[in-house]
């Protein structure tokens, strides 16, 4: 193939046009196989997701019945297990619970690591860089392992069954991993800009806060994010810490609420998947970009 | 009190007061000087580090050492008992070797799936928003919720893919995806892989994105069709971005037990029984804290090992 290009004689018309005719087939295929790979990616991805949005409608005649087609209505569909999981569980409760947790704790692991991350991307320290190996390598050990220890802390607190307890808790798991990515930002700026501001009168921590942080934005959107959707996504903790409803979070609040014992409540727990799960990816999307050029300035180059 | 000055050149302050202009130079001079600076704004994030991650990890050493359980919160030192009972308990091996499984077939999985994820992604065509949309709902949505709709779609009566292999006559009855050692496997392995393919993938898709264009377009005009270019530019060029993609991925495999909680507590059998899960079981519902951090314990040095390896290779990749 490497070849057809070098030995093409541009003076014969034919050739030129047979040419150009391979180019064009190969890249209508081309178009044709991304459709196909994407359309067929999109849906093993959102599978359980448009299989659910069918069943949160149905009633439990149409949908416990192995013979009926489980991705039409066999009975008409009802709004009645939806209206449940609004009416008669705490599902509001647990999702502004994980909401105000979520940003809390974004905006502590923000407060605490973006320093950290300045100091260890750019400030000259003798201990900088086993440091910045150091706060990785916390990020290592394991929830699992903490849990046992953070029970006997949790207690001493008074923060036994309080969703304060997670706030306390879960920038363990946020302020490592954000620390890490946010020095490759932070030395993806060149330094010329901070230097610059300081020559035009800045001081060392005004030129980190009014050049710095506005320049690596892009980076600390995607940590926001990151750390956002892991505090969201912890399970373990909260199942180990959080016993009365009022403060549970969605991660925890709808498997134990809707799930009694053997009794699943099918269509409304399909529909808090749902109702979770389409707010959050929409912002995710919107935030994607910025998300992506975050990582391509740092994460990929440090 | 002497203060150095900083590297930086001062600026003109246009006080009138020479004490606020004094002060004002002060001020400017201390947020110059380096030394001071650079452990001060170290300090938030080491001192809580120290205090809620360090500590608790080396009380969680010394709980493995004694007998304390949920009900008698006294340490009482018993040496290496709990991890001789563990090495001597089969349930510890399996979970060990599920565990292990589990990483390795999930992570070789992610990020074969992941790098042809990220290749449709940013790719230019109609409806990529949608496209995207719906690609990244495995990763946005919390887990939990994300397992509980598997969990039905892997129902033993009742599940949606039975009934399709079904109607094309593949199957009779039910194919009982979590109740059969191998095929709950495989289904924890399946979901969890669905779950971080999206994350890894927008990680790949940074890197692809970082690879300046006029190397592939000088290869194209060169004559390399798409496959000659993906294993001769894209992947050799994107492989460092791909090793952090899978660290971040064996990392969230690795530690997790949401999958395994929700899917089949364990089962059958402890066949899908993993380290993480082990530990939360003996320790939480069992209430035996000083053995279920004897099983957490093993996970440390495992990724420690594994992570050192992957950033090692990265670093020599870089360097090439």
């Amino acid at each position: 193939m490497a070849g057809a290009a070098a030995t093409l004689d541009i003076t014969d018309g034919d050739q030129v046009a047979r040419a150009r005719r391979r180019t064009l087939a190969r890249h209508r295929s081309g178009r044709v196989g991304l459709y196909v790979a994407a359309i067929v990616a999109a849906l093993l991805c959102a599978a359980p997701f448009i299989w659910g949005t069918i069943t949160m409608f149905k009633q439990d005649a149409d949908l416990y019945n192995a013979q009926n087609n489980p991705f039409v209505f066999n009975l008409d569909p009802t709004w009645a297990k939806v209206s449940y999981l609004f009416d008669e569980t705490k599902f509001l409760t647990f999702a502004w619970n994980t909401l105000w947790v979520g940003l809390l704790v974004v905006g502590i692991t923000l407060a605490v690591g973006l320093p950290a991350a300045y100091s260890l991307a750019r400030l000259n320290m003798r201990w900088g860089g086993p440091l910045g190996i150091a706060i990785f390598f916390v990020y290592l050990i394991p929830p699992t392992l903490l849990f046992v220890s953070f029970s006997r802390i949790v207690s001493i607190l008074g923060l036994q069954d309080s969703t304060w307890s997670l706030v306390v808790v879960y920038p363990t798991i946020t302020i490592p991993v954000s620390v890490w990515l946010l020095m490759g930002f932070l030395k993806a700026i060149p330094r010329d800009v901070e230097e610059q501001a300081m020559v035009d009168g800045y001081s060392r921590v005004g030129s980190f806060l009014r050049v710095v942080v506005p320049l690596a934005l892009p980076g600390i959107i995607a940590v926001v994010v990151f750390a956002f959707t892991l505090t969201a996504h912890e399970f373990i903790y909260a199942l180990a810490f959080v016993a009365p409803s009022a403060h549970k979070t969605i991660s925890i609040g709808v498997p134990t609420e809707l799930i009694r014992g053997d009794v699943f409540y099918w269509q409304s727990l399909q529909a808090a998947a749902i109702f979770v799960a389409v707010p959050i990816a929409f912002v995710f999307n919107l935030l994607l970009e910025r998300f992506i050029t975050g990582f391509t300035m740092g994460a990929v180059k440090s | 009190m002497t203060i150095q000055r900083g590297g930086a050149l001062q600026h003109e302050a246009a006080t009138p007061s020479a004490e606020a202009r004094g002060l004002d130079e002060a001020r400017a001079r201390l947020a110059d000087r380096e030394s001071i600076l650079a452990p001060l704004f170290l300090l938030p994030a080491v001192v809580y580090i120290i205090g809620l991650v360090v500590v608790p990890f080396f009380l969680a050493i010394a709980f493995s050492l004694t007998d304390v359980t949920a009900g008698d919160p006294s340490l009482d030192w018993v040496g290496f008992r709990n991890f001789d009972a563990i090495l001597h308990d089969s349930v510890f091996w399996t979970s060990l070797k599920n565990t292990l499984i589990f990483t390795a077939i999930s992570m070789v999985l992610t990020l074969v799936l992941a790098k042809a994820l990220a290749l449709i992604l940013i790719a230019n065509f109609r409806f990529k928003y949608l496209i995207r949309f719906l690609v990244l709902l495995p990763w946005t949505t919390p887990i939990a919720l994300a397992a509980v709709a598997w969990l039905w779609m892997l129902d033993s009566t009742y599940s949606p893919i039975d009934w399709i292999l079904r109607q094309l006559g593949l199957l009779s009855g039910n194919t009982y995806w979590l109740g059969r050692d191998h095929l709950a496997m495989a289904s924890v392995i399946a979901v969890h892989t669905w779950r971080i393919v999206p994350l890894a993938a927008v990680i790949i898709m940074a890197g692809l994105l970082s690879i300046p264009d006029d190397i592939n377009d000088a290869a194209e005009i060169d004559g390399a069709g798409f496959w000659r270019r993906l294993w001769e530019i894209t992947i050799p060029l994107n492989l460092p971005v791909i090793a952090v993609a899978g660290l971040f991925g064996a990392i969230l495999t690795f530690t997790d037990m949401t999958v395994v909680y929700i899917l089949t507590k364990g089962g059958p059998e402890n066949a899908t029984q993993v380290l993480p899960s082990y530990a939360f079981f003996k320790s939480i519902d069992g209430g035996d804290l000083a053995q279920g951090a004897a099983i957490a314990l093993f996970l440390f040095p495992l990724l420690l090992a594994g992570a050192v390896a992957i950033l090692r290779a990265v670093r020599k990749m870089e360097t090439m």
